[in-house]
């Protein structure tokens, strides 16, 4: 057994994580970091984190990924890692020539106190920053919150340090974009487009982590939303911010800074949160939801409806971020599952109050937490006391999985030994069909393997 | 007859590198960017700090500490003091591969184990809750030993992980407790981390468990961490000739391995940098000599057994070890005869880690394939020039805080397990012992030698080059193949393996004559990009 140590007896721990069902904040910002067009990520603190975070990150996308470090030593750990961070913004504007640096913080240089806008802000002083070239930061402290929360951090940054409001009002909407895959991103530009709807999505890293073979390594991909865009979005007239952990801060800044009206709507993963986030979207923007959209609503609602039977009554584990979690199990609901042990290393009561509202009509006595010690060690403790059909989650399940001989999907952050998470959208109704198809594909495969040759089906 | 391909000067190609850096770094890189004569060997700069900004393939002490040299010992549980990041990174994502024993035995592997601090730990100082986790992990796996990983802020906020080891390993009674000050800005890159993780290890492990295990030539493997299996095909052929592998460091290796090790009679170090510490600290305490080996490559897999079988100076061994070597050379043969017509000539780029961009070179000459450039992310000059140099390396101040121990003859335990006449003799017949030449000397004039290469300089070499395959990691991988070149991981092997000793070396042939061959190279450009090929097809359609 891969976890043979995991005995179905839960003590309770206070100290102790063991297999998180989280990382921490600035891999969060680097990712969206990314999602703007030109631009550097820049890790102030030891070199460590921006490798493991590269690292990490690339082993997700199979692309490359770009990233910046401080490379704090011992004595700048004492001292400040001002001057650090000062040469290497000369070093990349001089050799990596981006557009934009956008400066991340460790549990290092925010322990040691570094002020990240008051170096930025002497790297200009001091002429390290050439006309017409940003920098930006976002504070990501590791010992607070999660990826998740790092993320939202730099997708606020952007909006507060980009956005300008000139007065005037553009005829276009605003996405503050909830961690997503590329594809995801590109899947709801597709939507807006079909809706006649202009829209700002911020991060965007769509045709940045999904870049082609062309033979020519592109540094600065041609994806990411532009400088002139970014600044757009204080005179959009609308934001819609995706998720309430990751989205949402983008949509608040917009609102404190530029009085950018918003509404947080969830992810739009499965049918109802689809439904929610595109009425939001053609309030936004003044346009019909079109056929062509309805369609595909029906497309989905028709899979739905055919495969009722195989969906019906399916027990659950699932883990990973807030924001996917929170739709994910609404949709799981709609299938007539049952999600029965849900864990996030997200902290935050936000995701109990949602969880508890879907949960609590349907399967009032599923076991849910988050925070420090919701950990993938306690989800595979309450499998092994109430076993479940399907487990969803990010490539750390495959080892549960194994083990207890369940059918897995994966989903979320990080899946490592897969392709197609970052190809295939799993949000709008598309994205629906396509977790549909995967969560119907390995519990038929499983059907097929188990069943006794006398009743091994043809047509199922 | 294959056109004879053409190189630019490799001075020329230094030059342009530096050209394009800010004159202070200009200055600080050239001097890790040299020209190689294998004769002369000039020096390397190397094992300083990172340059801000560079976009470095380094990582951090900790990695180097519990990612490197204690990750793949399988009955520790290894528990990082911080917040969650350093832990989830290094879960599971170096291939050291064990195989626990029987369906009960110790594997913690599979596990990550952290305190998980927050915002009040860092205020109020984490001693407390690491204590507590130290006791839950007790309590749910009565583990024989708890490892301590401190990572960056726990340095700066003062937690003192020695102090509380040693409180709870008395608490406990049973269960050997130990830290690490591996926090992640200690030195300059993972190097400081290995030391670290040396030092701990020799001092609170080493040397519990006297018990003389048997066997006739004992010896323990240092410096294999059995990514993708190498340890285990390095573990059949020693069984195959005979040969106790009493420790290994760390590759498959429990920590009663490590308590025991000092009774072996002989040490043979695989990676140099990460592991010299502990031969020569258990040389001075046991009196266990040490050798350097090589298992990457065929040829020098069989020149390492008979290296380790000149040691113990036994006919039989040397003929057994004949006879294994005679057993295994021929499915090596058979496959490079295959494949040899395929790489012969192509060109390779190696730039990895602190051992393997010497190690691999060997594999590649057995493919007729040629070394252009290599250089480490954070080897010592030893590990480039040869450990003679090992006297003239100046400490400097960002690496100077990293502990040396201490270490004398053990009264009772020192035990010379040949005489100085002996080794001396041995030397003189060939056999090097406590030496290390470094990569420099078996690599060609003119080739370039890059220290902790940067992202800019690895693309210079590639656009001017243009290597048939270069190596490196998962960082460096897709942006290579962006550039239409293959690269193989040579920390991850891209998954495969093993590719050290017989077996290795077949498995690495196939997957290089496989990359570098591979058909999709060919059809990176669209066909109606090609030169000319729009115009022909809007002209076919008019005429139509």
């Amino acid at each position: 057994m891969l976890l043979r140590h995991t005995k179905d007896e839960v003590m309770e721990r206070e100290a102790l994580t063991i297999n998180p069902a989280k990382t921490c904040q600035p891999i969060g910002a680097m990712y969206a970091a990314l999602g703007i067009h030109g631009c550097l990520p820049h890790s102030h603190g030891s070199q460590g984190c921006c490798s493991y975070h590269r690292s990490t990150l690339t082993r997700h996308y199979k692309e490359p990924v770009m990233a910046a470090t401080s490379s704090f030593t011992e004595g700048a750990s004492v001292f400040g890692g001002q001057a650090n961070l000062v040469t290497a913004i000369d070093n990349i504007f001089t050799v990596y020539e981006p557009d934009i640096i956008a400066v991340h913080s460790t549990c290092l240089s925010e322990t040691i106190g570094d002020d990240l806008q008051q170096i930025a802000t002497k790297a200009k002083d001091d002429g390290k920053v050439p006309e017409g070239k940003y920098v930006i930061y976002a504070p990501t402290p590791s010992f607070v919150g999660s990826h998740v929360t790092g993320y939202g951090n730099m997708v606020q940054a952007m909006a507060e340090q980009f956005a300008v409001s000139t007065g005037e009002t553009l005829d276009q909407v605003n996405i503050a974009a909830g961690w997503m895959e590329p594809s995801d991103m590109r899947e709801i530009k597709r939507i807006a487009k079909e809706m006649e709807v202009t829209v700002r999505m911020f991060p965007d890293t769509s045709d940045v982590l999904d870049a082609p073979q062309t033979g020519k390594h592109v540094f600065y991909p041609k994806g990411g939303i532009t400088i002139p865009e970014l600044k757009s979005t204080g005179d959009s007239k609308f934001t819609v911010a995706l998720g309430c952990f990751s989205g949402e801060p983008g949509g608040v800044a917009l609102e404190k800074k530029c009085k950018v009206p918003f509404q947080t709507e969830d992810l739009p993963i499965g049918l109802r949160a689809t439904d929610r986030c595109l009425m939001t979207l053609s309030k936004a923007a003044g346009v019909k939801i079109p056929q062509s959209i309805t369609d595909e609503r029906g497309r989905l609602l028709d899979v739905m409806t055919d495969m009722e039977q195989y969906f019906s009554g399916k027990k659950v584990a699932l883990f990973g971020d807030p924001d996917h979690l929170i739709p994910l199990t609404e949709f799981l609901i709609d299938l007539n599952m049952k999600p029965v042990h849900i864990v996030s290393g997200t902290p935050g009561k936000r995701f109990e109050q949602r969880m508890k509202a879907i949960l609590e009509d349907t399967v009032p006595e599923a076991n849910v937490k988050n925070g420090p010690q919701a950990d993938m060690f306690l989800l595979h403790q309450w499998i092994k006391n109430e076993p479940v059909d399907l487990l969803i989650g990010n490539t750390y399940g495959k080892y549960i999985a194994r083990d207890e001989d369940i059918p897995f999907v994966r989903f979320g952050f990080p899946i490592v030994d897969r392709i197609g998470h970052s190809y295939f959208p799993s949000v709008g109704y598309m994205g629906g069909l396509r977790l549909v198809e995967k969560i119907l594909g390995v519990l038929m495969d499983r059907q097929d393997r188990d069943a006794p040759e006398e009743s091994f089906e043809l047509v199922m | 007859m294959e056109p004879v391909r053409k190189f630019p000067d490799p001075s020329a190609v230094r030059d342009e590198m530096l050209q394009k850096y800010p004159p202070k770094v200009a200055k600080k890189r050239a001097k890790s960017i040299v020209l190689n004569d294998p004769e002369e060997i000039p020096q390397v700069q190397a094992n300083t700090r990172t340059i801000p900004g560079i976009i470095t393939q380094r990582g951090c002490s900790y990695a180097g500490c519990k990612g490197v040299v204690l990750g793949p010992t399988r009955d520790i549980v290894n528990l990082v003091h911080g917040p969650i990041g350093c832990s989830f990174y290094a879960w599971l994502t170096r291939r050291n591969q064990t195989r626990p024993d029987g369906p009960e035995g110790a594997n913690y592997m599979t596990y990550c184990f952290s305190t998980d601090m927050q915002e009040e730990h860092i205020v109020f100082g984490g001693e407390k809750k690491l204590k507590q986790a130290i006791q839950e992990a007790y309590d749910l796996f009565h583990p024989k030993a708890i490892g301590i990983f401190s990572t960056c802020p726990v340095g700066l906020i003062g937690d003192d992980v020695h102090a509380v080891a040693r409180e709870m390993r008395e608490t406990l009674g049973d269960c050997n407790i130990f830290g690490f000050s591996c926090e992640g800005y200690k030195g300059v890159s993972q190097s400081a981390g290995h030391h670290i993780a040396n030092n701990q290890v020799f001092k609170h492990v080493v040397g519990l468990d006297d018990t003389d295990k048997g066997g006739k030539f004992k010896i323990n493997m240092l410096g294999e961490y059995n990514i993708g299996g190498d340890a285990f095909e390095i573990e059949r052929l020693l069984e195959k000739c005979g040969i106790t592998l009493v420790a290994s460091f760390s590759g498959n290796s429990t920590i009663g391995q490590f308590e025991n090790s000092h009774t072996a009679d002989l040490n043979v170090i695989m990676c140099h940098r990460s592991i010299n510490y502990m031969a020569e600290m258990m040389e001075t305490k046991y009196g266990i000599p040490w050798m350097k080996v090589n298992f990457i490559g065929a040829e020098a897999s069989a020149k390492s057994l008979r290296r380790i079988a000149r040691y113990f100076e036994d006919d039989e061994l040397m003929a057994r070890v004949e006879e294994v070597i005679a057993e295994e050379m021929p499915v090596v043969r058979s496959v490079v005869e295959d494949v040899y017509p395929r790489t012969k000539g192509k060109l390779a780029m190696l730039f990895v880690g602190g051992s393997r961009a010497h190690h691999y070179q060997e594999l590649f000459g057995e493919l007729g394939m040629e070394t252009l450039s290599a250089g480490y992310e954070f080897g010592h000059r030893d590990d480039y020039e040869g450990r003679r140099v090992i006297p003239s390396i100046k400490i400097d101040a960002d690496t100077k805080n990293i502990e040396e121990l201490k270490v004398t003859a053990d009264p009772e335990r020192y035990r010379p397990r040949k005489s100085e006449e002996d080794l001396a003799r041995l030397k003189e017949e060939g056999l090097d012992i406590r030496e290390y030449e470094g990569m420099m000397p078996d690599m060609k004039k003119g080739t370039l030698v890059i220290d902790d290469i940067s992202h800019y300089e690895s693309e210079k070499l590639i656009e001017l080059y243009k290597p048939d395959i270069f190596c490196a990691g998962i960082k460096e991988k897709y942006v290579v193949q962006k550039m239409g070149v293959p690269l193989k991981q040579l920390h991850s092997y891209d998954y495969g393996g093993p590719y050290a000793g017989f077996t290795g070396a077949v498995n690495f042939y196939k997957d290089i004559d496989r990359m570098v061959n591979s058909r999709v190279w060919k059809l990176i450009q669209a066909p109606w990009e090609e030169d000319g090929a729009a115009l022909e097809l809007e002209a076919s359609y008019v005429t139509q």
